[in-house]
């Protein structure tokens, strides 16, 4: 019956797609196959800068998320001014469009003209990225964090460890364990908004910028969708993977729950 | 997975056909107002005096011109970002067509239309955009174009302390990282003419180009020769033209006005700049809003 009805639902939304009067238009100006091959080698070749773009800035978005939510996560007296650092920092660049912080940082950095500022603007791209997607990563690590309880630190203080010692063996594992599915979610974020970095001038350009130039050029949309094949064709493998750790995490939780 | 019961199932079922059904009939007959029906003659032949009266043309709000042109409005086409002012040449161009066609200034109606939506399929909610659109054989398969109102030449734009600044061949640029922005003859030109050995930058727009310019990320940006008048004169300080150049690749740009595809308006609007061009009207409008580029040299 889902299957049937799936069939029949699909049957008709395709029926009233093509039958519809600008459907040849639209087929053209989005669907044409020969520009979809003229645009696909420039686009190719773009992608590999947003592969390299996203490659570099994770790792340096999940170290300055841990510091920062570990910053946040102090409780002295002394510590308090890092604490309000790590909360302005979260604050700021959480609540700027991506953008902004691009153009910002790409445009507004060199233009300082100080000494050991980057002018190469995938290095700007990069350091935007990694700002702005850092402050999203310490809330969610953050998160994590505080869902470890109390009792945990408490039990492993009494054995002996160390504040850093507790830190380290026991909530830090458990919460990045925890937290995994939405850092993914954040990961399949980031690699689309690498598309971003373009608004720079980046040299080489980025698959969406290249599909734009071509779409601007001949008046057709098609690149524009060759360039959503190629960001499709790495986030759904990855969604399906944070699915896969979700239910695995789910299910040692049911089967660890009260008898 | 399957659905909770059959009868709810044939419900939902029906419920989405009915629906879809509604559809159909709703979105069926959308032609009458855009030229979906008949092919509408595309080129200014056809057009006699009779059919290009103000009350005969078929326009997208009766009685008023409705222009369209994009957001910001630059110097020295636009002025002020105002198009309504009449000021720059692409403003007053649009009025002077206006008022061959019979219409007053008060029934010219500017409305904002972003490049890269202006020849997005389907019906457009402007008679014509005029945007320093360059007319090319792509293009007009997608939208149609008026004759073109104004040839533009390219000029590059350099710093004056580039290591660039005195280089007078395009050979001399091989090596310079160069921007444009996107969807301009200007960035065709950059790729096809000086063909540097590293990509061109491609920007959103000429604000962002200047602003790599000025920050030393690009060595020279590429624009039509008015608008690198206009950036250097009042724009970017410490900044000149290094020299002008004709595109080879293909043929001589000119900037038309887009219509939607088949749209009638086009003959009535050609026949009007042709009237411009004879009496002489286009090229005074042109003497006064862009500078001549009689001692900009030539890159050879």
């Amino acid at each position: 019956m889902a299957a049937l009805s799936t069939v029949v639902v699909l049957t008709l939304l395709v029926l009233v797609t093509v039958s519809s009067p600008g459907w040849p238009r639209v087929k053209e100006t989005f669907f044409s196959w020969p520009e979809a091959k003229a645009s696909f080698p420039a686009i190719a070749r773009g992608f590999l800068v947003n592969i390299k773009l996203f490659m570099i800035a994770e790792p340096l978005i999940l170290v300055i998320g841990l510091l920062v939510a570990l910053a946040r996560g102090t409780r002295t007296a002394v510590m308090f001014p890092l604490r309000a650092l790590a909360v302005v920092y979260v604050d700021l660049f959480r609540g700027v469009p991506t953008l902004l912080l691009v153009y910002l940082v790409g445009f507004g950095l060199p233009a300082l003209q100080l000494r050991g500022i980057p002018v190469d603007t995938f290095k700007l791209g990069l350091i935007a990225l990694t700002l702005s997607y850092g402050a999203y990563v310490a809330e969610v690590i953050r998160a994590g964090i505080e869902s470890i309880h109390p009792d945990q630190r408490a039990a492993a203080r009494s054995l002996g460890l160390s504040a850093g010692q507790t830190t380290r063996s026991v909530v830090l594992p458990q919460a990045l364990r925890r937290v995994a599915p939405p850092l993914l979610n954040d990961f399949v974020s980031l690699q689309k908004d690498t598309a971003l970095v373009a608004a720079l001038g980046l040299t080489p350009a980025e698959a969406l910028r290249e599909a734009n130039v071509y779409t601007a050029e001949h008046f057709n949309y098609t690149p524009l969708l060759v360039a959503a094949v190629f960001f499709i064709a790495l986030t759904i493998p990855l969604a399906r993977f944070t699915d896969w750790l979700g239910n695995r995490a789910l299910a040692r939780q049911h089967s660890a729950g009260p008898a | 997975m399957t659905l909770a019961s059959r009868p709810a199932a044939r419900v939902w079922a029906a419920a989405l056909a009915g629906t879809l059904t509604l559809a159909v009939t709703a979105c069926a007959p959308s032609d009458s107002s855009s030229g979906g029906g008949t092919p509408a003659p595309s080129s200014g032949k056809s057009a006699t005096a009779d059919s290009c009266s103000v009350d005969s043309l078929k326009l997208v709000t009766p009685g008023t011109l409705t222009v369209a042109t994009d957001q910001p409005a630059y110097d020295p086409w636009f002025s002020n970002n105002d198009p309504t002012n009449g000021k720059g040449f692409e403003s007053a161009v649009a009025y002077a067509v206006a008022k061959k066609l019979g219409f007053s200034k008060q029934q010219v109606k500017w409305v904002v239309e972003p490049f890269n939506k202006s020849y997005a399929p389907g019906s457009k909610d402007f008679d014509f955009d005029i945007n320093q659109i360059s007319i090319t054989p792509a293009r007009a398969k997608v939208v149609d174009f008026s004759t073109g109102y104004y040839r533009a030449a390219q000029a590059v734009i350099v710093m004056n302390n580039s290591k660039y600044a005195h280089v007078t061949t395009l050979a001399g640029l091989k090596g310079a990282h160069i921007g444009a922005q996107i969807g301009t003859t200007s960035l065709l030109a950059a790729q096809n003419d000086i063909k540097p050995s590293s990509q061109v930058a491609v920007f959103d727009d000429t604000n962002a180009a200047k602003q790599a310019l000025l920050n030393g990320q690009v060595d020279a940006i590429v624009a039509d020769l008015p608008t690198a008048f206009y950036i250097t004169a009042a724009e970017i300080k410490g900044s000149k033209i290094l020299g002008q150049f004709q595109t080879t690749s293909g043929h001589p740009e000119e900037f038309g006005m887009l219509f939607e595809k088949g749209n009638p308006l086009v003959g009535c609007v050609d026949k009007a700049i042709g009237a411009l061009k004879r009496n002489g009207a286009l090229h005074r409008i042109e003497k006064q809003w862009l500078s001549s580029d009689v001692h900009v040299p030539e890159l050879s």
